[in-house]
């Protein structure tokens, strides 16, 4: 089962590296990161889906814990979250399927942020779903390069605290 | 006062109490070495960093100290890789100070750089790249905090050449600020009324002592606890020494090659009392046979223990004296007659034995004689492999931190440095390097470090030609296939033992053992060498293979 961690990390040099060394050197997976400070400079959040058994999930917030630079580990699992993620779309484009591609945009209320002779940039922010869908219906007209940032969450309503 | 990093880091290691630290000079720790010149700190000047790392390692273990070593950049630091990693396995608190190449060059592969805080961040509790000379004392009030409390372990911090020089006030750093690291000592009141539930509805009761009951000081509160429920108790590798072993509760230390009737006892339990242990695979056996009929309650300063490797009843996060304490205090007296009855079967029936000769020198007999004429007084150190298990088996250990042995990475050459460090740390004490051939060439250049610093360490090499453990498992696993296992050349240790001006002698014939050892334990002033020429083809016996249930053993 795959599991978002939101991590509440000091923000000094070598952090990413500790946590991601515990990862892998004890075989769990990260499967997607995002990174970045908070509303204190000197704290970052790390954000990040992984896979595993509730078994897994309990010996990897131990793990995570035992590091003296992380402050905080939340399992936002099971809990009600604002989700979010960001992907820009280079994607094939002339003027015979402009209009269509326009439409997509429109109902998936993307924004298109570069436009050229054969090609489109779109941005899109959402939930991984509603991204994975919009890209398979930009597919068709052939994806030439796709960036996505990692998963960040924020819980909805009270904070609520997993542990 | 104003004075330059080096010389902050040495006034502040004194204040801490350090009286000794394990070192190796190089060109980016020249100006830490330069500060020592003038100062009283005693400074050990090892012949190979591992052996700085693994004698600030036995000096901690052996006097429950922090154990400081320094290395130079690159190579240096590299070097103490090994060390740091025994160091973290069997949690033992060491500082290695490193130094680091100029600021101006670092990060740009610069003469002797190595990037050892990404290297040693798996195999250390914490470490630190200090580049701002201001954060130094703090760094080091930091680092000295958490290899010493929760769970101990080593800390590493690398300080480039040039901030050593750099000039800064001194003031001893009196507060820190580590808002991710709070360890967790008092055991919660809920668990420990759990476990007291447990214990009193128990018929088979045991208790499991590992290293975290010696790192704690929690024998004395372990013995308390045993007695007034009179429960046998079991201890780990890691664990011996955790209770005297000629008390009428021990029961053997368990595990691949633990006493028969320590695993029986353990298998056969329906309550499991596990104090500081981490049930690593050499003491379970396969975990989804072990101890099929018992609960566990599981106390560890590391929350990340518990339920790691075997899942616990009660999970009891705590310091073990702490909890001991607590758990003496609330638990009623009990008996257990028929538990003791089939443990006294087993302990009958399957003791630890071997056969011994009148022609060949046996290893365990010489364990069992040095164990005789020492009184069992001695601090033990040993290397890794057959010499080490018949050491564990045959010497009765009777206090914490008499017993020391790499458990956990299992480090051959560990022996002779840890040694050195445990002599230091008591300098009165008789300490004994129980070594093989193959181990004590590990690191044998530190034989130059012993006779230098005067220390009477008495290293009795098992000699069997051979790597002793590996060569069991190809005789007994892999048809006899003795891939290089066989050693066709060995130096003469005896001569060896002449080149550095100490003492040296062989034994051959199990007549002369006795003789020997009283001979080297009359040298006082230097390391003394003996050389058992002992029988090639001798196995450590009860053995449980690799992977297979602790109660399955190969018993001779």
């Amino acid at each position: 089962m795959k599991h978002t961690l939101s991590l509440l990390v000091e923000n000094k040099p070598g952090v990413l590296a500790r946590i991601a060394g515990l990862f892998s050197r004890r075989g769990y997976n990260i499967e997607s990161l995002a990174v970045n400070t908070t509303e204190s400079s000197e704290i970052s959040r790390i954000t990040l889906v992984v896979d595993g058994d509730e078994k897994v999930l309990e010996q990897i917030t131990k793990q995570l814990y035992k590091l003296i630079v992380v402050l905080k580990v939340n399992d936002f699992t099971d809990v009600p979250v604002v989700e979010r993620e960001l992907a820009l779309i280079r994607v094939n484009s002339d003027t015979n399927n402009r209009r269509a591609i326009i439409d997509l945009v429109e109902i998936f209320r993307a924004s298109i942020v570069d436009v050229s002779e054969r090609e489109l940039i779109i941005e899109i922010t959402g939930d991984s779903e509603k991204i994975d869908a919009f890209v398979k219906n930009l597919e068709p007209y052939g994806i030439k390069e796709m960036v996505r940032t990692g998963k960040i969450v924020m819980p909805r309503g009270m904070r609520l605290n997993s542990k | 006062m104003e004075m330059t990093v080096a010389q902050a880091i040495i006034k502040f290691l004194q204040e801490e109490g350090v009286e000794v630290i394990f070192g190796y000079p190089g060109g980016a720790v020249i100006g830490f070495y330069d500060a020592l010149y003038d100062s009283s700190l005693r400074h050990v000047l090892v012949r190979h960093e591992q052996g700085a790392a693994h004698a600030a390692d036995g000096y901690a273990r052996a006097s429950g100290k922090v154990g400081v070593c320094v290395a130079t950049s690159g190579p240096g630091a590299t070097n103490l890789v090994t060390g740091l990693a025994t160091a973290f396995m069997d949690s033992s608190p060491v500082i290695a100070i490193t130094g680091q190449v100029r600021t101006n060059v670092l990060g740009k592969d610069s003469f002797q750089e190595a990037d050892i805080t990404g290297i040693t961040m798996p195999i250390t509790k914490h470490n630190y790249l200090v580049k701002d000379p201001e954060k130094v004392l703090t760094v080091f009030k930091e680092a000295f905090y958490i290899a010493t409390t929760g769970r101990k372990g080593p800390v590493l911090i690398d300080i480039p050449a040039d901030v050593f020089m750099a000039k800064i006030n001194y003031s001893y750093p009196s507060n820190i600020n580590l808002p991710g690291y709070k360890p967790t000592y008092d055991p919660h009141p809920l668990q420990i009324k759990k476990a007291i539930n447990l214990i009193k509805s128990a018929e088979k009761p045991v208790i499991l002592a590992g290293g975290g009951v010696i790192s704690s000081n929690a024998s004395s509160e372990l013995l308390k606890l045993a007695e007034k429920i009179n429960t046998p108790v079991i201890t780990t590798l890691m664990g011996k020494g955790a209770i005297p072993e000629d008390h009428h509760l021990y029961c053997g230390f368990l595990g691949m090659h633990g006493a028969a009737y320590a695993n029986f006892t353990v298998n056969n339990s329906d309550l499991i009392i596990a104090v500081g242990v981490r049930f690593s695979d050499r003491s379970t056996g396969r975990v989804d046979t072990f101890a099929p009929n018992a609960k566990i309650i599981h106390i560890d300063i590391d929350p990340a223990e518990i339920g790691k490797n075997v899942s616990a009843s009660v999970p009891i996060v705590a310091d073990a004296k702490i909890a001991l304490q607590r758990l003496y205090e609330e638990v009623e007296e009990k008996n257990n007659p028929n538990w003791w009855a089939q443990i006294k079967e087993w302990k009958e029936k399957y003791p630890l034995k071997y056969k011994n000769s009148d022609e060949v020198i046996k290893p365990q007999y010489v364990i069992e004689k040095i164990y005789e004429i020492t009184k069992g007084s001695a601090i033990v150190v040993t290397e890794v492999g057959q010499n080490q298990m018949w050491a564990a088996q045959f010497y009765k250990v009777k206090y914490p931190r008499q017993f020391i042995t790499s458990g956990g990475l299992g480090t051959m050459g560990f022996g002779l440095p840890a040694a050195i460090g445990a002599q230091i740390a008591n300098p009165d004490k008789l300490v004994i390097d129980i070594a093989g051939d193959g181990s004590i060439q590990m690191n044998i250049q530190e034989l130059a470090t012993a006779v230098c610093q005067k220390l009477p360490i008495k290293i009795f090499i098992l000699n069997n030609s051979c790597l002793g453990m590996v060569r069991q498992w190809q005789e007994l696993f892999y048809r006899k296939r003795y891939s290089c296992t066989l050693f066709d050349f060995a130096p003469d240790f005896v001569k060896l033992a002449s080149a550095y001006g100490i003492y040296g002698r062989r034994v051959e014939k199990p007549s002369e053992v006795e003789d020997a050892i009283y001979w080297a334990l009359e040298k006082n002033d230097a390391p003394t060498i003996i050389d058992f020429k002992v029988v090639r083809e001798e196995n450590v016996f009860p053995m449980v293979p690799a992977g297979g249930s602790i109660d399955k053993m190969m018993i001779d």
